[in-house]
């Protein structure tokens, strides 16, 4: 309330419906002392979104249904990728320590590419918001999409907004009790398959499935389904508007990032104000007075889904989600008024109108094109690193202890374990050689050269393989204290080579 | 005393507790029933708990709790989930032969990583972690072997020791020629500059070298060879290579003369079990010295 009630002074001229706001919250309260008396504390009122029709509900819709299916059905999608690697498109194969996505696999060491991905959600999110608000809020964010099916589901089981506040001011019956009844469970059945298809993307989903059912799943995976069963439940159907209001920090965040240029689903006080009904603005507009189009049939806030008045302005509470420019275009379009009433657009643009000057849009500016610049700059490194890296890699470790070997004929002996990665879904043989020193040999513990005298190190498909090697230098000149040497891995059948640096130490 | 002051705060409707300071009123407000009956939860939960686990401490024991449940037994229990892991390749190291486990790459993997952690326990405090040695403890990496580098010869060394008191340990002393009065002081000097020369060491300058190799031919060629190539039945080490268990200077060797040495390897066996002892065979084996 003290919130709304320091907007309302700043923003007094811009929000006229925020003055009204304050004044019948003050008189709700109950003639309490103005100003510094406001109370700091406004227990939660139930919020009972009313059912809408309109162009934003049917992208919601659709948006719902294409998150929810690919959260859902991702996990049995199957990719071929040949016997030696699983056959799930999608994959975060805990005990292997592989990611699998699609055609791209990604081991441990590569995890930096998560980093890239971050930048990209993070660019990805401020470029929405600096082009049309909070997309993400309004429309793709989870919490958004689980309460908007919540929400469904609770007006199909207890009625629309109307039925369902009434039934819930009645004493409870039979009925009611029936009704919230079957409405938690089919929520609780919703949260449980969320949880269910959540530890489907961290193993082989149909066999899983199947463990899942018979109870031969391990203990990890029924934990995580009711972690999930438990939040989901929670965070959309008990805590809904409150996760936005109170635990999430991106509205704070994005209120710093947002500029006069962002559309944002905004209230055209404009053409709204005074707000008067329609009787009333005939008889104004008869004798030419100012009549706006607000009719004040309080749709837009009936629908809200965090039970916001989108009259009052720019508002930490309103995630955009654009269901009361439906409602209010339904009810402009049954009066014959014309739509857009409330619609995407910028406090600029208003003041621009009520100036006599041509509204105006501006997606591409500094910020949008610095934004576009990061995205592409951060995705353009990673499809290049991806698309250009190594199926082979070699990893070398100089013994600690001893650091050199003295030999019985005073030849110096190194000694290495040397890592051979194998990243391609085949068997390779690969031959490794080291350059930097005159006269040096390698050998390789517990594994005698093949007869053509190479020496040749199998190893299997996605699989590394750790190997012993000892370099011993024969030359006559006493080698110095440290000699930079090139460990060079060669694949025997395609050529591709890796190399490692390391050094080869003497007294 | 709250009962006597019960003053309703104008602006939240909650009870004050009556004081005021500076006309703050501090509100009496109850806690969350959630937080209530999750505090009562945990009463309930600790409760259940002192019946099934062990909780209170007696005089001289604790309660045990009707599970049984018991730290030791569970860490016992852990180690048998462990055994039980590891039986088949344990089963396999036992009745492989050492060429064997060296021949296959698996079971090769599998005794290197027993080895080394058994090694690191037992071996790495005289041997350092990598088998580098130090005075006076062989370097374990080198070709030069004082009792050989086959494997049996290995596994025989660490089986039974050196100088070990076990009976089928190696034996052999280097005797203390100068503290037993069997050779004379300028005897001495003069078999030491005889031995570096056996390896290509420079001798002192004045060096009666001829006396050297009189005295080296009348009391060392037994164990070390007429040509100082040592002999690994007694231990006696190689003089002609360039690896020295204790140093190549002429005052070491003059110690060594003097004195006599004889380092002790423990006998390993009865202390480590069967397929532990291959393991650290083969693991030193493959540190790059071994012979074939």
């Amino acid at each position: 309330m003290q919130a709304i009630r320091t907007l309302s002074l700043d923003a007094a001229p811009a929000a006229p419906g925020l003055a009204r706001l304050v004044a019948a919250a003050e008189a709700e309260v109950g003639g309490l002392p103005p100003d510094d008396d406001i109370p700091l504390y406004a227990p939660r009122r139930k919020i009972y979104p009313q059912s809408v029709h309109g162009l934003f509900r049917k992208i919601k819709w659709v948006v719902l249904v294409v998150t929810l299916g690919i959260y859902y059905l991702l996990p049995f999608v199957r990719w071929d990728r040949g016997p030696s690697a699983p056959a799930q498109a999608v994959l975060i194969d805990f005990p292997s320590r592989r990611f699998y996505f699609f055609f791209i696999e990604i081991w441990p060491q590569e995890v930096y590419y998560l980093t890239g991905l971050l930048i990209l959600a993070a660019m990805a999110l401020f470029l929405m918001n600096a082009v049309a608000g909070r997309v993400w809020c309004g429309y793709l964010c989870p919490q958004t999409v689980w309460t908007d099916l919540f929400f469904s589901i609770e007006r199909l089981i207890e009625g629309d907004r109307r039925e369902h506040m009434q039934r819930d001011g009645r004493k409870w019956t039979a009925e009611t009790w029936a009704r919230k009844g079957v409405k938690h469970f089919v929520w609780l059945m919703i949260a449980w398959w969320t949880g269910g298809a959540w530890v489907l993307y961290f193993a082989d989903a149909p066999t899983l499935v199947k463990d899942l059912a018979t109870g031969q799943a391990p203990f990890v995976a029924y934990a995580w389904i009711g972690i999930l069963t438990v939040t989901t439940y929670t965070l959309a159907g008990h805590m809904r508007e409150q996760v936005c209001l109170y635990m999430c920090p991106w509205p704070r965040i994005q209120a710093a990032l947002t500029d006069e240029y962002a559309l944002n689903v905004t209230y055209r006080y404009d053409r709204g104000e005074p707000r008067c009904s329609v009787k009333k603005a005939e008889q104004l507009r008869a004798h030419n007075a100012p009549a706006g189009d607000c009719v004040d049939c309080l749709q837009c806030v009936h629908v809200c889904p965090t039970g916001i008045d989108i009259r009052g302005g720019a508002n930490l509470g309103c995630i955009q989600c654009g269901l009361c420019i439906d409602a209010c275009d339904t009810v402009m379009a049954k009066l014959g008024r014309a739509t857009g009433l409330i619609a995407y657009d910028t406090d600029l643009n208003i003041k621009q109108r009520i100036e006599g000057k041509q509204p105006f849009f501006k997606p591409v500016r500094m910020r949008t094109m610095l934004y576009a610049a990061v995205i592409a700059v951060a995705g353009g490194i990673m499809i290049y690193t991806l698309a250009t890296r190594d199926g082979e890699g070699i990893s070398v470790i100089h013994d600690r202890n001893p650091m050199y070997v003295r030999m019985s004929d005073g030849a110096l002996r190194n000694g290495y374990t040397i890592r051979i990665v194998n990243k391609q879904l085949k068997y390779r043989d690969f031959i490794i050689s080291v350059d930097g020193l005159p006269s040096t040999l390698i050998d390789f513990v517990g594994m005698p050269p093949r007869s053509d005298g190479r020496q040749v190190v199998s190893v299997g498909p996605d699989r590394t393989q750790e190997v012993r090697v000892v370099v011993t230098d024969y030359s006559a000149t006493p080698p110095a204290p440290s000699t930079t040497i090139l460990f060079k891995l060669i694949d025997a059948a395609s050529g591709e080579t890796a190399e490692m640096r390391d050094h080869f130490f003497g007294p | 005393m709250a009962e006597d002051h019960k003053e309703i705060d104008k602006l939240t409707g909650t009870a004050t507790t009556g004081h005021d300071w500076d006309g703050i009123n501090e509100l009496n407000t109850p806690l969350p029933r959630w937080w209530l009956w999750t505090f009562y939860l945990t009463i309930v939960w600790a409760i259940g708990y002192w019946v099934v686990y062990p909780a209170w401490p007696l005089l001289t024991n604790s309660t045990q709790g009707v599970l049984g449940y018991h730290t030791r037994s569970a860490v016992v229990e852990d180690v048998n989930e462990l055994k039980l892991l590891r039986g088949p390749m344990m089963d396999k190291l036992s009745s492989a032969s050492l060429d064997e486990i060296v021949g296959s790459p698996q079971l090769l993997d599998f005794a290197r990583a027993q080895g080394r952690v058994a090694f690191s326990d037992n071996c790495a405090p005289c041997h350092g972690a990598g088998g580098g040695g130090t005075r006076g403890y062989p370097n374990l990496n080198d070709d030069d072997w004082l009792w050989g580098g086959k494997l049996a010869d290995i596994n025989q060394t660490i089986r039974h020791g050196a100088r070990s008191g076990d009976d089928k340990g190696h034996q052999g002393n280097m005797p203390a020629f100068g503290r037993d009065n069997i050779l004379k002081p300028n005897e001495i000097s003069a078999v030491a500059d005889f031995v570096r020369t056996l390896s290509g060491l420079s001798a002192e300058a004045g060096a009666n070298l001829a006396l050297g190799k009189k005295v080296f031919a009348d009391n060392c060629a037994l164990c070390h060879g007429a040509e100082g190539k040592g002999n690994r039945e007694l231990g006696a080490p190689n003089l002609t290579d360039k690896i020295w268990l204790y140093a190549a200077d002429k005052q070491t060797i003059m110690q060594g003369i003097q004195n006599g040495r004889g380092g002790v390897m423990p006998a390993w066996e009865g202390r480590l079990s069967e397929p532990v002892i291959k393991a650290l065979t083969v693991y030193v084996y493959t540190f790059g010295g071994g012979e074939k």
